[in-house]
């Protein structure tokens, strides 16, 4: 199987930074604190590279939908290995409002522009932990998808997928073109080194717009409101079961 | 006992010139260890860093291959602070100016500009307006001018008030109060409109030498090597930057600037610098609390007379309700049972301190260790291939406590005396690294030299019987009266890491617990400055001998390290067979502050430089 593959990656808050919810609790703080790829998204550049090493796929193609500081996300995909890079300029409101729906229409749109063979994209973004962006996208191209991928092997013109599910492992044999989603066990991303980086300045990444694609941003969902988790309480300790049942019963619990 | 012994490694793998300091136990160490039952096991190998185990030695490296790649530029700079940042843009600037090309390119551990800075601050924008003339209609973070000065010393439940008068240090009118990560992140936007070259969140870890042994330029730090010392599969050799001079600027007590003073003997003339750990919080107030432009500092309680230190706590303008507070304790303290970031969060209970904070919420956190030695710890600044900057070799005013403004007057320095020199037709050097002392002449008629040797004998005034009321009453006749005319110049104490005094001779100290609203532990505050770094990797503080922390360090002063660090990083824990304790490094907690390299009274510890990005996500400190 030959052709292009195009890869997803996402900028989101890094995982070790404490989350600040925004005085007017209509979202997070981001505004200067320290992003990086999505784990999962580094995993699915990890695969994708592989595959290129391997002679499998001719060319990697990394897309990112986001504001101006995304392309330093693709800068990182192309230093991993990716050939070009996709910018897909989302900003402000329209930002703050993109879900995995209107991604799933880009990428689908880009799949076609591009006569891509296979998407992968990572399992969920730490941020929102939607898990949809893959589904969706297989879904509006009617392609067959292998999702929360721990395994992927190309054989002739299928895939086989190892996927993980609560029960254990599934396996299974799907066509191309198809959507693969990573999870966590599929591979172990390489460092962008410096001198990558210093070459990735030298590959293009493609400026695009929403409306180009014929993609309608207008979201389905209106965030009400942010909050933080309820701090945690201590707990009680009760003597006998009728004292549980009746400090249930005093909450309102039962 | 310390011996440096250099030892030339050159492998044919491996050209690169490591300098190790053995360290000799004296006699009374002999006993110590022989006498503290370590139990009969042997220490547990704590640190597997390549600096201490070199890896041509080790079978496990013989066949990776340790080939790295090279690129030339015609200045790199390590680090991306003030100093290192303005040094960059003054020479773009000036290549502008004369259309001549110039390769500039900065690496910066922290995984974006700003990550790894903390500061007070009240800036000076002496220094800005010499870069940008214009700063305020580039949009710098200059939001908060000072409009209020107030200074206090502070009893436990009282405090006097000291009026700041004209002319005295401490005087703020003209200053701004800022986010300095903010202006860091702004002053490298401006930099890369002007080409240079940026490279955050990759680490020099090596200073590269030429055959002459002038600094041919830098290594950035190798990865994918695992806990235990080991190649992982993901290995790869760090990149070689080289360039005609190298400007460091790694901030205070720099691990690369450690090994050049040692190696260029840059130290033998002046004194050794001494410290100070300042820690810092962001908290979001109520507003009927806020007062904006308003700049406190406060001197006295909980710290007693001998042990220097402060605090400051500086109303922002930038649209939310916030403060940002601070405690600063000098390093030359002598009681192993202080700990800097629970004096910190005791000072938070002072009825002063307290009434602002009520009602409020903290939102972030850190520490780092700061310059105190001033004029006296100024060392050679150049040689041949490279040259010290900012706040390494060390420019702070301490009795202002202001160092952005010189350390990034140093930059500016730097890049206008050797922009000619690199820029030349033809490169007239007797090394294959240039040497530029005209930077060190210039810096010596600049007005930061004229700044820091009018203020050099405060600090020093305050080892007197009187402690911080003697220094006051020198302050005020020396500084505010002669404005530091006096001819003699006073000497520090020594290095920090001799002043502990040994635990059998000190009293513990009992510091209230944190009550969760205004005072806090130490681990839900390490979880505020988001730090973190990959885990399967050496610890970066690095041991020289694995066996003197619980030999000397806990036999003697009782583990300092447990206290002193604000990270958490240290811990003497119960060995898990037999009796006896161990240091435990949690090596994932550390925020870059090198203050364990400083205090540790046996010096035995060594920051090293960790896999570039890790370290605080720091927003605006």
């Amino acid at each position: 199987m030959s052709g292009r593959v195009l890869v997803g990656v996402k900028r989101v808050i890094d995982y070790a930074v404490k989350i600040r919810v925004k005085p007017d609790h209509t979202g997070v703080v981001t505004d200067g604190v320290k992003h990086s790829m999505n784990p999962f998204c580094e995993i699915a550049v990890e695969e994708a590279v592989k595959l290129k090493e391997k002679k499998l796929i001719k060319e990697v193609v990394a897309v990112s939908c986001g504001p101006q500081q995304s392309q330093e996300t693709i800068r990182t995909a192309l230093a991993m290995g990716a050939d070009r890079g996709i910018h897909v300029e989302v900003s402000g409101k329209d930002y703050d409002s993109l879900g995995p729906l209107q991604v799933s229409k880009i990428l689908a749109a880009l799949a076609k522009k591009e006569e891509a063979q296979l998407i992968i994209l990572g399992k969920q973004a730490i941020d929102d932990d939607c898990n949809q962006t893959g589904q969706m996208t297989a879904a509006l191209l009617d392609w067959p998808q292998g999702t929360f991928a721990s395994e992927v092997s190309l054989e002739a013109e299928k895939i086989k997928v190892v996927r993980e599910i609560d029960g254990g492992l599934e396996t299974i044999k799907i066509n191309t073109p198809a959507v693969l989603t990573a999870d966590l066990r599929l591979n172990t991303p390489r460092y962008a080194t410096l001198p990558n980086i210093m070459k990735a300045k030298k590959k293009k990444i493609a400026n695009v717009k929403p409306a180009d694609l014929g993609v309608d941003l207008t979201s389905r969902l209106e965030v009400l409101r942010v909050d933080e988790p309820p701090q945690r309480e201590a707990g009680v300790k009760v003597e006998t079961v009728e004292d549980l049942v009746a400090k249930l019963k005093d909450t309102g619990k039962i | 006992m310390k011996v440096p012994i250099p030892i030339f490694v050159k492998s044919y793998k491996e050209m690169t010139l490591y300098v190790c300091t053995f360290f000799v136990p004296t006699k009374p160490l002999y006993t110590h260890v022989h006498r503290r039952a370590c139990s009969s096991l042997s220490t547990p190998r704590i640190t597997t860093h390549y600096t201490i185990h070199p890896r041509d030695k080790d079978p496990r490296w013989q066949d990776i291959e340790m080939e790295r790649f090279a690129d030339e530029a015609d200045v790199v700079i390590v680090g991306g602070g003030p100093a290192g940042l303005s040094a960059a843009i003054r020479l773009k600037q000036l290549a502008n100016q004369h259309q001549k090309e110039l390769r500039v390119c900065l690496v910066e551990k922290a995984s974006q500009l700003g990550a790894h800075t903390l500061s007070g601050a009240c800036l000076e924008p002496s220094a800005l307006t010499e870069l940008f003339p214009d700063w305020k209609e580039r949009g710098a973070p200059l939001n908060t001018p000072v409009t209020d000065d107030v200074f206090s010393i502070f009893t436990e439940k009282h405090r006097i008030p000291v009026p700041i008068l004209p002319g005295l240090p401490m005087r703020n009118h003209g200053n701004y109060i800022v986010r300095l990560g903010n202006l860091v992140r702004w002053l490298g936007e401006q930099a890369e409109e002007l080409g240079v070259e940026l490279y955050p969140g990759y680490a020099a870890s090596e200073v590269l030498f030429h055959e002459d042994r002038s600094v041919k330029g830098i290594a950035t730090n190798d990865v994918g090597i695992a806990k235990d010392g080991s190649p992982k599969d993901v290995f790869e050799r760090g990149m070689e930057l080289h360039a005609k001079v190298t400007l460091f600027g790694e901030g205070c007590h720099g691990h690369l600037a450690k090994q050049l003073y040692k190696q260029f003997n840059l130290r033998e003339n002046c004194e050794p610098q001494t410290y100070a750990i300042g820690l810092k919080e962001l908290w979001v107030i109520d507003e009927k609390k806020w007062r904006p432009g308003r700049a406190e500092h406060s001197v006295g309680w909980p710290l007693d007379r001998h042990t220097y230190g402060g605090s400051f706590l500086y109303h922002l303008n930038e649209g939310e309700p916030m403060v940002a507070l601070g405690f600063v304790v000098g390093l030359d303290y002598s009681n192993p049972y202080l700990s800097p970031f629970k004096e910190f969060q005791r000072w938070k209970h002072h009825p002063f301190v307290e009434s602002t904070l009520e009602g409020g919420q903290r939102i972030a956190y850190g520490a780092r260790a700061l310059n105190e030695g001033g004029f006296q710890s100024i060392p050679k600044l150049t040689f041949p291939g490279g040259l010290l900057i900012g706040c390494s070799p060390g420019f702070m005013n301490v009795p202002k406590i202001k160092g952005t403004h010189t350390a990034m007057k140093s930059g500016i320095l730097a890049a206008e005396a050797l922009f000619p020199k690199v820029t030349a037709e033809n490169l007239d050097s007797e090394t294959a690294g240039l040497h530029v002392p005209e930077y060190s002449d210039n810096l010596k008629t600049s007005s930061v030299w004229k700044e820091l040797r009018s203020v050099r004998n405060i600090r020093p005034s305050f080892h007197n019987p009187l402690g911080l009321y003697g220094g006051m009453v020198y302050t005020g006749i020396f500084y505010w009266i002669l404005r530091g005319k006096e001819p003699w110049t006073l000497k520090h104490c020594g290095i920090d890491a001799n002043q502990l005094k040994p635990a059998k001779d000190c009293t513990p100290i009992e510091y209230p617990k944190p009550d969760g609203k205004i005072s806090f532990d130490l681990l839900s505050s390490v979880a505020l400055s988001g730090t973190n770094h990959e885990g399967d990797q050496p610890p970066h503080l690095t041991l020289k001998d694995d066996s003197v922390p619980v030999a000397r360090n806990l036999a003697i002063y009782d583990g300092p390290e447990q206290r002193f660090c604000p990270a958490g990083v240290y811990e003497y824990v119960p060995v898990e067979t037999g009796d006896g304790m161990r240091l435990q490094i949690n090596a994932q907690n550390c925020v870059h502050c090198k203050t364990c390299d400083i205090k540790d009274p046996s010096q035995n510890i060594n920051w090293v430089v960790p896999e570039g990005g890790g370290g605080p996500a720091y927003n605006g400190m």
